[in-house]
């Protein structure tokens, strides 16, 4: 079944055209990465699917409903959303932040709620007693997976991810693959995961779709684009 | 050393006077602090929500402020008379203005990542203001309500001038009749009272700023 999709969808800031007469779509269960420079319009079309950016022209449907006409508070809250480093909410808790939707929507028993946090917790590979702690007494790597358990907590089947290991050291970044890996095996959910190392795209994604100056260049499983580069810009970028 | 026997006798003497006086002080004080963080506070909220008013509200603040206390006490009399009420007007309009501008900074100045995380995630807009926004802006609007109250106990002395109640009377008494122990004693005690609400002030904004991690 489709997720998302995206149909002929344009962007522009101002004068510049950030998105190009985009379409594509996501399959349930699919890790979709996207690649591509810094303003290549990777990160615009991201926040389409959560409604964050409205498509100048163009609809982008999430679960076949039109996001343009749906009811963006529902929606938001069942798509979880991580971004990188500077997400999480200072002033919260650990637990607080996983259980920040649940108590949004409206969910505030605290022994359930204190219960959820602390099995994501377990879930992203953390410690039962970060729960108290604050985000700023947290490594990197710890934040980047409360990030993912609170996107989690939202218990939604899409997790939208904008670069949300471009902040951490190579050593870090390589374990927090292999975990999203091992979370993707368990939960099959369908991810949208932004990147600009072409590495991180390469393993993680069943397909890697890649961007220049807003209009997708290729879009095709990790093997093919090494095998069949759509053109030079490509080629040079998995010539690792 | 005779001087200071002189004011330290006045205020054995006149004890139950200058203890009404704070009294007083303390009440057209607090009266103005509530009445100028209640509008300050709910006015920054608005702007920051109504961005295109914002810059013509500060502007407005920002004149009020401007204005030499002693000219807008005047200013007020032909509408208001005289006595503590207009007192209390004088010292909310001047106590407005850096309720209103720390408010709008604190909550315009929370990193756009985490608001566009909180947004992302579906909060509604109130929800982003009561759970994001305010609570990151407290230190901001905690130091806002510092600067008005050590400010407002200042200016307050000035309100006897214009008939109102508090230390300035024991100023202006000592004035009129060349008692200068008397306007000193008076002076002081604002003084002390300005010093002791900025001292216990930081103390509850330092603790504000360590519970909810605002570095």
């Amino acid at each position: 079944m489709e997720m998302i999709r995206l149909e002929h969808v344009t962007k522009s800031f101002g004068e510049q055209k950030v998105l190009d007469d985009v379409s594509f779509s996501v399959g349930e269960g699919e890790f979709l990465t996207v690649i591509g420079r810094s303003g290549c319009g990777k990160t615009t079309m991201l926040r389409m699917i959560n409604g964050l950016q409205t498509p100048d022209s163009g609809h982008v449907y999430v679960e076949g409903q039109d996001v343009g006409t749906a009811d963006l508070i529902a929606l938001r809250r069942r798509i979880g959303y991580v971004i990188q480093n500077k997400g999480l909410f200072p002033h919260m808790t650990v637990e607080k932040n996983i259980t920040y939707v649940p108590v949004i929507s409206g969910r505030k028993n605290r022994e359930e709620n204190r219960e959820q946090a602390l099995k994501l917790l377990k879930l992203v590979g953390l410690d039962a007693s970060v729960a108290d702690r604050y985000p700023d007494e947290l490594s990197g790597g710890q934040q980047q997976r409360v990030g993912i358990a609170r996107a989690l907590a939202a218990k939604a089947g899409i997790l939208l991810m904008d670069e949300p290991f471009g902040a951490l050291d190579e050593i870090t970044k390589r374990s927090m693959q292999e975990e999203l890996l091992r979370l993707q095996n368990r939960l099959r959910m369908t991810v949208v995961f932004i990147t600009h190392d072409i590495r991180e795209a390469m393993k993680l994604g069943d397909r890697v779709l890649v961007m220049e100056e807003g209009k997708i260049i290729q879009l095709d499983t990790p093997e093919q684009i090494r095998k069949h580069p759509a053109d030079r810009f490509v080629e040079e970028l998995t010539a690792f | 050393m005779e001087f200071i026997q002189e004011v330290t006798s006045l205020y054995a003497e006149r004890g139950s006077w200058f203890l009404e006086l704070i009294g007083a002080h303390i009440a057209l004080s607090l009266t103005a602090i509530v009445c100028a963080g209640v509008i300050g506070l709910l006015l920054g909220i608005w702007i920051s929500i109504h961005r295109k008013a914002a810059g013509s509200v500060l502007t407005a603040a920002n004149i009020l402020y401007t204005i030499p206390s002693i000219s807008l006490l005047g200013m007020l009399i032909p509408f208001l008379g005289i006595g503590n009420p207009t007192a209390v007007v004088a010292l909310t309009l001047y106590g407005i203005m850096p309720m209103v501008r720390n408010t709008y900074a604190g909550i315009t100045g929370v990193s756009p990542e985490v608001i566009s995380a909180a947004e992302g995630m579906g909060s509604t807009q109130a929800q982003i203001m009561l759970k994001i926004r305010l609570p990151l802006a407290m230190g901001v609007i905690t130091a806002g309500i510092r600067n008005m109250v050590v400010m407002t106990i200042s200016t307050a002395a000035i309100a006897s001038f214009i008939g109102a109640g508090g230390l300035g009377v024991a100023i202006y008494r000592g004035i009129t009749i060349y008692d200068t122990a008397m306007t000193f004693s008076g002076s002081l005690l604002i003084a002390v009272i300005a010093i002791l609400s900025d001292f216990l002030l930081g103390i509850v904004e330092r603790r504000i700023k360590k519970r909810l991690h605002l570095g």
